[in-house]
Formats: C-alpha cells, sequence, structure tokens
C-alpha cells in the first residue's frame, strides 16, 4: 500500500519579494515517507522549516524541487485527502463553535440537517457537547483547540497534519488534549504527521520520531521508531525506562541543532 | 453619579438653556441691551414656545409625516445602495490587485472631492425629486464602505484562508464564507458613520432645492424669515438623526454579537 504522504527530494526556496536576489531556502532534498495509519512526528530548533514541510504535505506551497506524493498519487493544488490543524488561532471568529465545526461539511455542501447533527457528535466526542453556541471569543484556549480538532477530524481525512498544535497551551490542559488526540487516532488510525518542538510530546505520540537539521536548508538527520506499548497515557509514559532511553538518544542529536539555530538567530539579529 | 441623578443633571442643562432661551428672546421681558427694538431678539433667535408650537401643530396635523417620510426614504435608500455598490466595489478592488493599482488615484481623488458640490448637478440629472438627494447620500456612504470593505477583506488573517482552504473552500466559497462575512464586520463597525452621513446628503440635498422632506421645511422657511419654523425643523431632524442612531445601535447589537466585548462577566 502507498504511503499516506511522501516526500521525494523536496526542496523550497524562498524570494523575497522586494528584492528577488535575497533568497532562503528553508528545506532542502527532504526524503521520506508517512505510512497509511501510522504517527510520525518532526522535531527540530526553531525556524528549520518544519511548517514549511507541513504547507508543502497541506498543498498550500509547492515545493521548488522534488516531488510529493498523497497515497501514491503526485499532489497538485490542495491535498484533499488531507485535514490540517494549524498553530495559529484559525477559527472562524464569526461562526459558533457549532458552525465552525460544520464549515468544512458546509464548504462540501452536506445538507445543513445533517452536517448540524455531525457536528453535535463531534463536538461532543471533544468533549464540548452544550458549548456549540459559543462564538470564538467566548472560550478558552483549551476549547478553541477542541474546536479547530473536530473542525478538522470531522471531515475524516485519511493524513492529519498537525503544526505544534497544542503548543499555545498550559500543560495540563496540553497532556489531556494529547490524550484525547491519542485516544481518538488510536479509534481510527489515520495518517498523522505532527510538528513539535517538544520532544517529549513527540516520543509519547508518535510511532516514528524524525530530526530536522537547523535552517536553512535543514533536512532530515535522525529517525527514531518509538516502540512504546499502546495505548499510551502522555504523562505515565514520561516514566518509563525505555521512553528516557530514547529522550536521550535523540536529544543527543537534536540538542547540536538547537544549539545551531540558536547561533544563527543570534547572528542574524547581531 | 447614580444614574437617576445623572438624568436630574442632564435634564436640568435642557431645562436652563431652555429658560435662558426664553428669557432672552421674549419681547418686553427684559430691557433689551442689544436690539433696538424690543421684537428683534424674538425675530432673530426665535422663541422656544412659538418653536414648540410649530412642532405641535405639525404632529397634530399630521402635516410632518409625509416629509419625514420623504426624507426617512431618501436616507434608507442612500443607505442602502452606498453600501451595496461600495461593498461590490470594496471586494472587487481587494481581490484584484491589478484593477486596485490603476484605479488608486481615482479613488482618492473622488474621496477627496467635496461631495456638496455636486448637488447641482445631480439636481440636473435627476431632477428635484427624491433621486437627486439619494444620490448625494450615496457618494458619501459609498466612501465609507468602500474602504471598510476593502481593508477588511486585505486584512483576513492568511491562517483563516489556509484552513478554509483545506476544508474545502474553493474561490466561490472562500468569497462566500470568509471574504463577505470579514468585509461584512467592518461594514457593521462604520453603520454609524455611514447612517449617519446617508441622512446629511439627505437633508442637504433637500435644503439645496426640492418639493418635499424636513430640509424643504426648512428652506421654505427660512425664505420667509420664519426663525421659529426653521429652529423646529432642526428639532425635528435631531430627535430624528437620534431616533435612527438608535436603531442602527440595536442592529448592530444584533449582527456583531460574535465580538469580544470589553468586559461580559455577569453581575452577581
Amino acid at each position: 500500500m502507498a504511503a499516506a504522504i511522501e516526500f521525494s527530494g523536496v526542496s523550497c526556496t524562498f524570494v523575497g519579494r522586494e528584492s528577488p536576489d535575497q533568497r532562503y531556502t528553508a528545506v532542502k532534498d527532504v526524503s521520506f515517507g508517512v505510512g497509511a495509519g501510522e504517527f510520525v512526528s518532526i522535531v527540530g530548533p526553531t525556524g528549520c522549516g518544519k511548517s514549511t514541510l507541513l504547507n508543502v504535505a497541506a498543498g498550500l506551497l509547492e515545493p521548488s524541487a522534488g516531488s510529493v506524493f498523497a497515497f501514491g498519487q503526485p499532489l497538485r493544488g490542495i491535498n484533499r485527502r488531507a485535514g490540517y490543524m494549524f498553530q495559529a488561532e484559525a477559527l472562524l471568529p464569526w461562526r459558533t463553535a457549532r458552525e465552525n465545526v460544520l464549515a468544512g461539511l458546509e464548504f462540501r455542501g452536506v445538507a445543513r440537517k445533517e452536517a448540524e447533527l455531525q457536528a453535535e457528535e463531534w463536538l461532543r466526542r471533544v468533549g464540548l457537547g452544550g458549548f456549540g453556541d459559543r462564538y470564538i471569543h467566548q472560550m478558552s484556549g483549551g476549547m478553541r483547540k477542541r474546536t479547530a480538532m473536530a473542525q478538522t477530524l470531522i471531515l475524516d481525512p485519511d493524513i492529519i497534519l498537525m503544526d505544534e498544535p497544542f503548543s499555545a497551551l498550559d500543560i495540563q490542559t496540553r497532556q489531556l488534549m494529547e490524550n484525547e488526540l491519542l485516544a481518538l487516532w488510536q479509534a481510527r488510525q489515520k495518517a498523522v504527521l505532527f510538528i513539535t518542538h517538544d520532544l517529549d510530546e513527540a516520543i509519547a505520540m508518535s510511532d516514528r520520531v524524525l530530526v530536522l537539521s537547523a535552517g536553512p536548508s535543514s533536512r532530515p538527520i535522525g529517525e527514531f521508531k518509538v516502540d512504546l506499548a499502546r495505548p499510551r497515557d502522555v504523562t505515565e509514559i514520561r516514566s518509563d525506562p525505555r521512553f528516557i532511553r530514547l529522550h536521550t538518544d535523540i536529544w543527543s542529536v537534536l540538542r547540536e541543532e538547537v544549539l545551531k539555530g540558536y547561533a544563527q538567530q543570534m547572528k542574524a539579529v547581531a | 453619579m447614580r444614574g437617576f441623578q445623572l438624568r436630574a443633571a442632564q435634564a436640568a442643562v435642557l431645562a436652563s438653556v431652555l429658560v435662558f432661551w426664553f428669557v432672552m428672546t421674549e419681547p418686553g421681558l427684559v430691557p433689551s441691551f442689544y436690539f433696538s427694538n424690543p421684537n428683534q431678539a424674538a425675530f432673530f433667535f426665535g422663541q422656544p414656545l412659538k418653536v414648540f408650537e410649530v412642532i405641535l401643530e405639525w404632529f397634530v396635523s399630521g402635516s410632518i409625516y409625509k416629509h419625514l417620510g420623504i426624507t426617512l426614504f431618501e436616507t434608507v435608500m442612500a443607505f442602502m445602495i452606498g453600501t451595496g455598490a461600495g461593498m461590490g466595489m470594496g471586494l472587487w478592488l481587494a481581490l484584484s490587485p491589478t484593477a486596485a493599482a490603476i484605479l488608486d488615484p481615482y479613488v482618492k481623488a473622488l474621496n477627496s472631492m467635496p461631495r456638496v458640490i455636486l448637488a447641482p448637478i445631480f439636481a440636473v440629472w435627476f431632477g428635484l425629486g427624491v433621486w437627486s438627494k439619494v444620490a448625494l447620500g450615496v457618494t458619501l456612504v459609498f466612501f465609507i464602505v468602500f474602504f471598510n470593505v476593502y481593508q477588511g477583506v486585505r486584512e483576513v488573517s492568511p491562517t483563516l484562508l489556509a484552513n478554509a482552504r483545506m476544508l474545502g473552500a474553493e474561490r466561490i466559497g472562500l468569497l462566500r464564507y470568509v471574504y463577505l462575512p470579514s468585509a461584512m464586520s467592518w461594514v457593521f463597525s462604520s453603520l454609524h458613520t455611514s447612517v449617519g452621513l446617508a441622512f446629511v446628503g439627505a437633508v442637504v440635498g433637500e435644503y439645496l432645492g426640492s418639493a418635499a422632506g424636513v430640509g424643504y421645511l426648512i428652506l421654505q422657511a427660512e425664505g420667509t424669515f420664519d426663525i421659529n419654523t426653521v429652529f423646529a425643523g432642526i428639532v425635528v431632524l435631531t430627535v430624528f438623526a437620534l431616533v435612527l442612531d438608535a436603531v442602527v445601535s440595536l442592529v448592530e447589537k444584533r449582527l456583531m454579537k460574535w465580538q469580544p466585548r470589553s468586559s461580559e462577566t455577569e453581575k452577581l
């Protein structure tokens, strides 16, 4: 069976809008795949092009070189089999939680009644039953993330792209959400490409962790299989000896890149 | 200050202005110190009781309703046409940078032109009826709405757009579900200004030449030096504008309920 998403020699070079000779290569020659039903995390220092890769996988960004395949088909335009959970706030503020959750169905022309029924079901599933009439500004950060999760998952995408979805949450809410996401994923076994800068989160959730080198021209420099038993509890698993060993192994690779990335940022500021 | 005290103080301000007006203009009450004739103060400044009489007469006989109706019609039409045109144009230029770049100097020039000087042209084009007033109001409303929609569309967050695209919205979908609602929120935030300007356009248009409307009443009274009727017209217009503003506030509250208010905690 073809991989849910397959990067093959993908490079992305951004050109300054005002000055064409100002170029920045975010990622260079990236090749890896995410199998159907697999949970893969990408970790890397800040500014290493993690989000760029996700945007390429979503079809929002066309790579400068290389190609992307979704279930064996070369990707053109928006990846219709993907759902994308953004890092930043992406809910429509003039819609209630329910209207936000059913937005995807509405855009696809599903009948209103049916869409509302499914939205209610998903709101309950993410623990927001009874909050459907709240507007975005009336909800807490955690509730917004739940809404965004329901909004993405209601379309039942075959691959879920997540860009540091929980980075803005406090640690307790965050671990709750991580467990909820794992439970939802466990039930449906969709492919997940998860981006985070938090190594604990990456190991606790994934089947596989990829380490990206510091930018510019980032590429994967390490790949680690996480063979911890499922179902997992993200809080408890942190004290598992194998978790700790994996953490040490991955951190030894990541550490250097984080320092490199930091040094580059300091240089850019100076 | 408590609510009741505040209202009482506000009423006191109005009362003292009216009393001052009455005392200074009532012939023979105060020895005239500026005018040579004791009746001249009343001639130039009107008298509050007479003004009140005129207003009362208008409403009792019902003759004012026709004029109010016409002014209201002109205001509403100017608002609707101006808003529609402003939204269409704003959406178009915001989504088509080339067109925006070409038309930019002309939009700026038209906006900086004092719109009142167009009134004679509109009178020639549309006659002295309601439509020349509507046209004047439209030129005022259009630019307010246009600039707001233009801004609103251009400031839609890229993440919001990317999310809508990932959820399956195509060109038309983006327009309908993202750009339009976002632009609408900017239009609503300028609702008070645009309705106010539609009203200004209607009244100024009537004042410059018309056959009906509250502005026409003022124009007629001015022609016969009937200062009391002029003041009566002004009072009716002011109250009318306040009512219009209250209606807009009500509509705004309903339509903008998704927007955060500064404080929304419940008092227990």
